[in-house]
């Protein structure tokens, strides 16, 4: 791959999505976009690109799947499923005991491990949620992963890592070499497409938001911006769960983080946050009510 | 050190599972089949057992019910390792006691997340990337 493809793809990348490549993933981009641009009849990344600059949008849209399409297992990384159990929903419930719902944001649901590792934890503390409505939406920029996270289907593989057995006993339907969740699990999560870039206020207002290991993707510039705007979709006394590798300390003072709870984060309260007392949002069809 | 009993009858398999273990800092000890394991576990108890279903001379199965027995036997943490991958077999494992359930073919991550997961690993041990 050329120098001046290669520019013309970080600038591709970085319009559509906000993916910050640094000057050195070639191998990257050779790695995801080659089998696309052979799957398509093209030689190399070279033609891809002339492909691009041609204006196909559909070629755009698959070049930013490709890119942007990252993995993810149950339970990744444990601990902030602790919080999320031990730490965030018992003070949520407290804190809701007269409204009686909660609203969960995965913004970056990718093919469903994360919103319904949530959705399971959710279920396991029924007897605790009895009669509240539990809304988990799942987004993400690629609808090929939102259409996999819909099915609910996974590998041997997939089920293995950081799914407790006794979880895919309870929860999966196994379906020959595949494992399938049980449809009401399937249903405690919904579903949108959505760009991070973009404005997404009319998602309504979260208690509780997981972010989790997508901002490292983006430049600086533009995680300040979406800080920003998650502060505002949040309720005040609300939580965001961040990556393992993500902070948002020297970045914005919108969120703070929360003491001897690494990659938990509350507003501070200096972002304006939504606040939707006595605002009623569009009831979900697909929301659970448990 | 942590010890880790690797009870499998084809050597092939106690070698990968070998690797992987040690590279988790478990002490190997091998058995080719549920009578020699409980043998070695007469002898003392290890901190986990990695355990093959279908064996000759005593199955994976038969094993888990004599360790259970054994003075101080529901110590040890029990990963299932095996091709039974339905949920008829998973479901009587978890009945006799087994704590965790692999599914071969398995790989390193799946190894140390299950051994993460019956609390044998620190939680801070990389399961990927």
């Amino acid at each position: 791959m050329n120098q001046s493809d290669y520019e013309y793809l970080r600038k591709l990348l970085k319009d559509h999505s906000g993916l910050d490549l640094s000057v050195d993933k070639q191998y990257l981009i050779e790695s995801r976009l080659l089998p696309l641009a052979r799957k398509a009849g093209l030689a190399d990344i070279g033609e891809l690109v002339q492909k691009l600059k041609g204006g196909s949008s559909a070629v755009v849209a698959q070049v930013v799947e490709a890119m942007t399409t990252n993995e993810t297992f149950f339970f990744r990384d444990k601990v902030p499923f602790d919080h999320f159990r031990d730490s965030i929903l018992p003070e949520i419930i407290k804190a809701r005991a007269n409204r009686k719902s909660i609203r969960i944001w995965c913004a970056a649901g990718s093919t469903g491990q994360e919103p319904y590792s949530l959705a399971m934890c959710v279920k396991e503390m029924s007897a605790a949620l009895s009669g509240w409505r539990v809304e988990i939406i799942a987004t993400d920029i690629s609808q090929e992963v939102l259409e996999k996270s819909k099915a609910g289907i996974y590998s041997q593989f997939e089920v293995q890592r950081g799914l407790p057995i006794q979880m895919l006993v309870k929860y999966f339907k196994q379906i020959g070499e595949l494992w399938q969740l049980n449809p009401d699990i399937r249903a405690m999560v919904q579903h949108r497409q959505l760009n991070l870039l973009h404005d997404f206020a009319q998602l309504g207002a979260f208690d509780i938001i997981f972010c989790r290991n997508v901002l490292i993707y983006f430049d600086q510039e533009t995680k300040i911006n979406i800080f920003g705007r998650l502060a505002r979709v949040m309720e005040p006394d609300g939580f965001l769960v961040l990556g393992a590798a993500e902070t948002v300390v020297g970045l914005t003072d919108v969120f703070k983080p929360f003491p001897e709870r690494r990659g938990l984060y509350r507003p501070s309260g200096t972002a304006g946050a939504a606040g939707r007392t006595g605002t009623t949002w569009p009831k979900a069809s697909a929301a659970a009510r448990l | 050190m942590r010890t880790c009993l690797v009870v499998d009858d084809s050597s092939v398999v106690r070698k990968i599972a070998r690797r992987i273990l040690e590279g988790l800092d478990f002490q190997i000890v091998e058995a080719e089949d549920g009578e020699k394991a409980l043998e070695i576990c007469k002898r003392g108890l290890p901190d986990a057992v990695l355990l093959d279903w279908n064996m000759p001379v005593m199955d994976g199965y038969e094993f888990l019910g004599n360790l259970r027995r054994l003075p101080g036997g529901h110590e040890p943490k029990v990963v299932f390792c095996t091709t039974e991958n339905d949920i008829a077999h998973i479901s009587r494992a978890l009945h006799a006691g087994a704590n965790e359930y692999i599914m071969k073919p398995f790989d390193k991550e799946i190894v140390a997340a299950k051994f993460q997961e019956v609390g044998l690993i620190d939680q801070t041990h990389p399961t990927s990337t």
